[in-house]
């Protein structure tokens, strides 16, 4: 049996070195990580903070080990040496890909693509990394719902960050939503759960405005409900249901 | 801490074996293990132990402040060992002292010898130990709250990092001192033990016995971490068991 991720051998015995659950594989054994800081994959959306403006880069924390650089080539802007400071300021809020993992530890990442950028007003929430794909739901239908019943921006990062934009009680929503997440990630019957929430809380001046038909990008993507979804009529249940 | 105020040496040890406690030789006093007791901290763990009541908080793998602290192989393992002003009769002047700082160092050289370090080059991992009430033995009890944060925060390592303190009282070796033993006792050899190869990584020793003594020392102080360690591995076990979904909505 060969010592996978999370293990280690000693003496031709395989112990485990974090704490998580025992996944067995076809020829070697690993374990999987109950909790612990984000890891950075390449591709990964993060959503970071800006915590440095150097000369010619921004220093961004995404709850990974190191802060990541982002380079001023990997913004969509022109962007003069010494100049940082006028674009991205400490505290300002990003969506950026993890481009790059470095044998130091370095984390490149890149603000090119689409959706990426810088997070106008707005705040961060943050859940455990290991959630997010619970706050996805599948193929979306978790986020789908709760950015419909509250009508917030949600930008989600696979770094646990999660950004909301919209009206203070919408942002008040989503937060409370989290952190049911948070509290009852690993739980079946979550998203019936939080719909159930949602229904039950939804303000009467602000009545639930149905399914709509309108794109969400992929895990971790931008969700944000459309605008005109309120006032028409609520759409047949799409495809993807 | 020392005999300030002290008037004589109370009765440490009975006739029939038993301890200024009640408790026998080889027995622990009661220890009740929290895993991930606070809410910022990536890891976190409280103990009580005795009368002793420590907090631990482990923050990172993180980027490293002050930054000449950074290795460039390795994580580094910074530990803060602190008593509350608080956390003993007289008023503790807060703040670090020789003890403190000395206390900080063992503790992080434990870990650094446990920790797989490699896998975060660069980083820190800040560990924190608050001890809120001190009844002898808070080194042994921060290292147990700290080592359950630490794999509370997902940090990989060779194994927890049970401790535990033996002393002479009474001209007998006994497990895991309190606070009168401690100070009217003949020694005090606290230690910390990896489980999983038999190694001590933590061993310091205040006092006088003898070679055979230390042995036997030894001996029942490697039996008192493996009972610490069980109960370190269920208070993470409590932590990451699921209630249903009904229950946890209240």
């Amino acid at each position: 049996m060969k010592p996978g991720p999370g293990t280690y051998r000693v003496g031709g015995k395989v112990y485990a070195s974090v704490l998580g659950l025992l996944s067995p594989q076809a020829s070697s054994v690993e374990v999987i990580p109950l909790s612990g800081r984000y890891v950075p994959k390449a591709g990964d959306l993060v959503v970071g903070t800006v915590t440095d403006a150097q000369t010619t880069f921004w220093l961004l924390d995404i709850g990974a080990p190191r802060w990541a650089p982002l380079h001023m080539t990997g913004t969509p802007w022109k962007v003069d040496i010494g100049e940082t400071g006028r674009y991205l300021t400490v505290g300002d809020a990003v969506l950026v890909r993890v481009e790059s993992l470095e044998a130091t530890g370095r984390i490149g990442v890149t603000m090119l693509g689409e959706g990426l950028g810088k997070l106008d007003g707005g705040t961060i929430v943050r859940i455990s990394p290991a959630r997010v794909p619970r706050l996805v739901g599948k193929k979306g239908s978790m986020i789908d719902t709760i950015s419909r019943h509250t009508g917030a921006k949600v930008a989600i990062g696979q770094n646990g960050r999660i950004w909301v934009g919209g009206s203070p009680e919408a942002i008040q929503r989503v937060s409370e939503v989290l952190r049911l997440i948070e509290e009852n990630g690993p739980r079946s019957g979550l998203t019936t759960h939080i719909e159930n929430y949602l229904r039950a809380t939804q303000p009467a001046d602000r009545p639930y405005a149905g399914p709509s038909d309108r794109e969400i990008a992929g895990p971790g993507g931008f969700a944000s409900p459309d605008e005109d979804a309120r006032d028409e009529p609520p759409a047949p249940p799409s495809e993807r249901l | 801490m020392g005999n300030v105020g002290a008037k004589e040496t109370p009765i440490l040890l009975t006739p029939d074996g038993r301890r200024i406690d009640g408790r026998l030789k080889n027995e622990l006093r009661p220890v009740r293990i929290q895993a991930g007791a606070l809410r910022h901290a990536d890891g976190s763990a409280f103990v009580e132990w005795g009368h002793n009541k420590v907090m631990a908080a482990v923050y990172g793998p993180r980027e490293v402040h002050p930054r000449h602290l950074q290795q460039n192989h390795k994580a580094v393992i910074q530990c803060r060992y602190n008593m509350a002003a608080f956390s003993v009769d007289e008023r503790k002047r807060p703040g670090l002292d020789r003890r403190s700082q000395e206390i900080s160092k063992v503790i992080a050289e434990a870990f650094d010898s446990v920790v797989f370090a490699e896998e975060f080059p660069r980083t820190s991992i800040d560990v924190y130990i608050e001890v809120l009430q001190a009844n002898a033995g808070t080194r042994c009890a921060g290292l147990v709250a700290a080592s359950v944060a630490l794999a509370d925060a997902g940090i990989p390592m060779v194994d927890l990092l049970p401790a535990v303190a033996v002393g002479k009282v009474g001209g007998e070796i006994v497990l895991d001192l309190k606070k009168e033993e401690d100070n009217f006792g003949e020694a005090d050899l606290p230690m910390a033990l990896v489980p999983q190869s038999g190694r001590l990584v933590l061993l310091q020793m205040e006092g006088h016995m003898t070679e055979e003594e230390l042995g036997r020392a030894l001996d029942l102080g490697v039996q008192g971490c493996r009972d610490i360690y069980e109960k370190m591995k269920a208070a993470l076990r409590e932590r990451y068991t699921l209630t249903p979904i009904a229950e946890a909505a209240r």
